[in-house]
């Protein structure tokens, strides 16, 4: 397909790619904008590896054109720290250890930055809901919930799994 | 005076199956090949591309200068003697301390656990040491990071090599102020004299003229080691080093390294296994601006300034492949098919006199079906040549030094002339020992004359990535009118022999493993057979207990009277799930199961609690209870993580994971296919490890998933009645 300009807002900073518009934003971030936090891990909208969030909402970059975020804001995981001020998610994902390889923590966090948005206080099962579409293959699962939790300020959620 | 050192530091990579490698059939340059060989032993010079094994892709490591030609000719630590202090402890001026591994860390935990081994004899805090690992420019060759082998031998053998560079400073320190080494001490960094009261850091002391020479000398092998008791480092829970550049996606995998002028490559795949190309046009691809396409034997591939037009440039050659396809087994009649190809066919059980005269014989057949990795990162790899002639590749592996060979082999360069760096990367399973992707993007990126990118697809990495093996198990067994195990005949064909003999007292035994003809490209994966063997053999266990009319609990510990360490994680698995209670009391579709297994020299068990869905027999795993013992707990917290997300791990094969294939083609090449353990499926998770200072420390990372899907099998037994013995594990209909 051919070359088109298309302007965005990437990380609060205005960018304009000139790429066939049904290149993968997935593509974009990584190849165009050397954004390389968010990931590849399947390509068809399944593991979540690749998730950023577009005006707030979590898309799957992998499966999201990237004609369809001309004139919207994306936010990637390399956007959520204010300096060297770690996100208060990013806080709880390094407080509980929350990764084993690492690789789908990226998308991991852009999740619970969704989810915490829509529902500042999830309860578990709607945290496993609201995760779901996120894979961890090191399958640190216990971890992640502990990590959800901690960043909806529950603590207490720990002896849910370990007691 | 090895206190703790329980191990000596010979290598056994002889434990790991070996993996079915992909055999490149490129053309080789001769006159490349004399060039190279010709220039000599000449070692790849430490610059600054070693920056992507740097935590944050940032700074360079320690100030390390390159080229010192410290690891002469070759000959590694994997089987060979000891690297040279200096090998393994790099002192700069500034007081950095670089510590060198050729272990990778892909998720488990080597690099907060070697960390710690180093910090513990150095006597330095965690942050004081950076861990450079598996530049193979730069490190010495610790072995395949596999076989749960990092603890049982790296450990000792980054203490060993660091306890002896203490040594050795504390001797500068005695002869710089001629002082009696034994009233020195040795405290964050600096060697103390505490009554002269005077300090040299490591730094002042590792500049002295003779510091160099000392340094350049094997550890010996009366080195003190820290005895566990005076553990302040090891044994206590520590969080991954690096762990704040993957919260904020600063750390760059293999997948994320980018180097100048770098191109995106694509492979032609065969449309099925087994098929050959038998002719193909490049011309679509070659004209497409910026594309290189390559043809060399049976690889065909593509390279282009974005992926985007190398998937297109692929497309386009793509369509004009011709292909000559040949048959292939179907998944729906594996087991017969690899019953039927055993080596030597199937062996006849030799205890036919205590069968004959038995109380109860039991015999029953189990199979496991093929499963892949699927590690979050696919295969991916970054290659680039140099002018003359060297090469430099960035990828995913757990051999380092292995896939260097590999591309030397394959591109008739000498060692030397390949240098191998592993980013930390996106997990293995035990599915990346070889280095197909590797030669793939160097292939690709010696056609570019550039460097080019290769990061396997989803589909490729579960096409073609090799499997963890499909296999049959028949066990055989006769008991006495006590109930007592008389005879034992185990014989697994094809999946492996890890873990195949018994833990359990029997009057006969004999465990077989048996070779077949597999279709499938099949290797290693995390925990092996140990998985199958343990699952085949826990649940023979449970059919046995209910012919002898025993508790299954009680009928295990029974025949465990002779491993002390497996009976006492059974019994406390046992009695955190409330065992006695929950096995009485039966409930509608619910059910409770127990396991246990040994291997690698560590010890689980665990129990299942699971609720079936009448409807449409659907298993729900509610809750686990697992204990785990591996001798002195190096890093508790790893270790906890370790054994939640086996557990985790191990639901996927249990419950759902199964690689379909038909006439060639894996049926189950995507994740909307291939049901991978989610969110959903996490039940209540409760480790308990049983911190055994007094036994050496075992490997763990692959242990604590052999005994889950029998427990569940188990389970779902005592919840309905039917015995499952096929893994993954799955309820007719109307349960």
């Amino acid at each position: 397909m051919e070359s088109t300009p298309i302007q965005f807002s990437v990380n609060r900073q205005d960018r304009t790619v000139t790429t066939p518009p049904d290149r993968p934003l997935l593509e974009v971030l990584r190849e165009d904008l050397q954004l390389t936090g968010t990931k590849y891990g399947c390509g068809e909208g399944q593991c979540g590896a690749c998730s950023v969030l577009v005006d707030g909402k979590r898309v799957f970059s992998c499966k999201t054109a990237v004609s369809k975020v001309a004139g919207k804001n994306v936010q990637t995981i390399e956007g959520l720290a204010d300096g060297d001020r770690l996100h208060p998610i990013q806080e709880a994902f390094l407080a509980e250890g929350a990764f084993q390889c690492g690789y789908c923590t990226s998308g991991m966090i852009m999740a619970t930055v969704a989810l915490l948005n829509e529902k500042p206080q999830p309860t578990d099962d709607e945290i496993r809901a609201g995760m779901n579409r996120n894979l961890c293959r090191c399958c640190t699962y216990p971890k992640l919930l502990d990590a959800v939790r901690h960043a909806a300020g529950r603590n207490s959620g720990r002896a849910e799994v370990g007691r | 005076m090895n206190n703790d050192l329980h191990t000596t530091n010979s290598l056994s990579i002889i434990d790991e199956p070996a993996v079915d490698r992909v055999g490149f059939d490129f053309a080789v340059d001769r006159r490349d090949f004399l060039r190279t060989l010709g220039a000599g032993l000449l070692i790849v010079v430490s610059g600054g591309s070693a920056l992507a094994q740097v935590p944050g892709g940032g700074r360079q490591g320690g100030g390390r200068q390159g080229g010192s030609g410290r690891r002469g000719g070759g000959g590694g630590f994997a089987g060979g003697p000891p690297p040279k202090i200096s090998a393994r402890v790099h002192i700069a001026q500034d007081g950095t301390v670089t510590v060198m591994t050729g272990k990778v860390e892909c998720g488990q935990g080597a690099r907060a656990e070697l960390t710690q081994a180093a910090a513990e004899e150095l006597r330095l805090r965690i942050d004081r040491v950076h861990l450079l690992m598996a530049d193979t420019a730069n490190v010495p060759d610790d072995g395949m990071t596999a076989g749960s082998r990092s603890t049982p031998s790296t450990v000792p053998a980054i203490r060993q090599g660091c306890a002896a560079a203490r040594d050795l400073l504390v001797g500068l320190a005695a002869k710089r102020w001629n002082a009696d080494r034994a009233a020195l001490t040795v405290r964050d960094g600096k060697v103390v004299d505490a009554k002269a009261n005077r300090e040299l850091s490591y730094a002042d002391l590792a500049s002295a003229p003779d510091a160099a020479d000392l340094f350049n000398q094997v550890p010996g092998r009366d080195v003190t080691i820290t005895p566990v008791k005076d553990w302040a480092v090891l044994g206590v829970p520590t969080p991954r080093p690096n762990g704040r550049d993957l919260v904020t996606g600063a750390h760059h995998y293999p997948s994320d390294i980018v180097r100048p002028g770098m191109l995106y490559g694509k492979v032609l795949r065969a449309p099925s296994y087994g098929a050959k190309l038998t002719s193909i046009d490049l011309a679509p691809a070659k004209a497409m601006t910026g594309v290189v396409a390559v043809q060399d034997g049976s690889f065909v591939g593509v390279a282009a300034p974005t992926s985007y037009v190398a998937e297109e440039a692929l497309a386009a050659i793509e369509k004009t492949a011709k292909w000559e396809t040949a048959p292939h087994p179907s998944s729906k009649t594996i087991f017969d098919y690899l019953r039927d190809h055993a080596r030597g066919g199937m062996p006849a059980n030799p205890f036919a006199d205590e069968l004959a005269k038995a109380a109860k014989s039991f015999k029953q057949t189990y199979h496991v079906a093929y499963v892949q990795h699927a590690p979050l990162e696919p295969r991916a790899a970054v290659a680039e040549w140099s002018p003359d002639g060297k090469l430099t590749v960035w990828t995913g592996t757990q051999g380092p030094f292995g896939v260097r060979g590999e591309l030397a082999r394959t591109f008739g360069l000498s060692n030397e002339n390949v240098r191998v760096i592993v980013p930390d990367f996106g997990a293995a399973f035990g599915g990346k020992h070889s280095g197909e992707c590797a030669v793939e993007a160097a292939r690709l990126a010696k056609a570019a004359g550039k460097p080019v990118k290769l990061r396997w697809t989803r589909q490729e990495e579960f096409t073609w990535a090799y499997f963890r093996p499909a296999g049959v198990i028949e066990a055989q067994a006769s008991l006495d009118d006590q109930g007592n195990l008389t005879s034992w005949h185990f014989v697994n064909v094809n999946s492996g022999p890890s873990s195949i003999e018994t833990p359990y007292k029997a009057g006969k035994a004999r465990s077989q493993f048996v070779g077949s003809e597999p279709p499938l490209r099949q290797g290693s994966y995390r925990g092996l057979a140990a998985t199958a063997n343990t699952f085949a053999r826990e649940c023979a266990m449970d059919e046995l207990a209910a012919l002898a009319r025993r508790d299954p609990l009680e009928f295990r510990l029974a025949h465990l009277a002779n491993n002390a360490r497996l009976h006492a994680v059974l019994a406390e698995a046992a009695n955190r799930f409330g065992w006695s209670e929950r096995a009485k009391n039966k409930r509608q579709n619910i059910g409770v199961g127990l396991a246990c297994g040994t291997e690698k020299g560590s010890y689980v068990a665990t129990c299942a609690e699971v609720a079936i869905d009448p409807s449409d027999g659907k298993i729900s795993v509610k809750r686990i209870v697992q204990t785990f013992e591996c001798g002195a707990v190096i890093n508790p917290a790893n270790l906890t993580a370790q054994n939640q997300g086996a557990i985790c791990m191990a639901l996927g094969p249990a419950l759902r994971e199964e690689i379909r294939f038909e006439n060639g083609r894996i049926l189950t090449d995507a994740f909307s296919d291939y049901a991978v353990p989610r969110f959903a499926d996490v039940p209540q998770v409760e480790v308990h490890l049983i911190d055994r200072k007094d036994l050496a420390s075992a490997g763990a990372g692959e242990t604590p998933l052999i005994s889950v899907a029998p427990a569940i099998a188990n389970a779902v037994h005592h919840a309905t009645g039917h015995r499952l013995r096929e893994m993954p594990l799955r309820l007719p209909k109307q349960a």
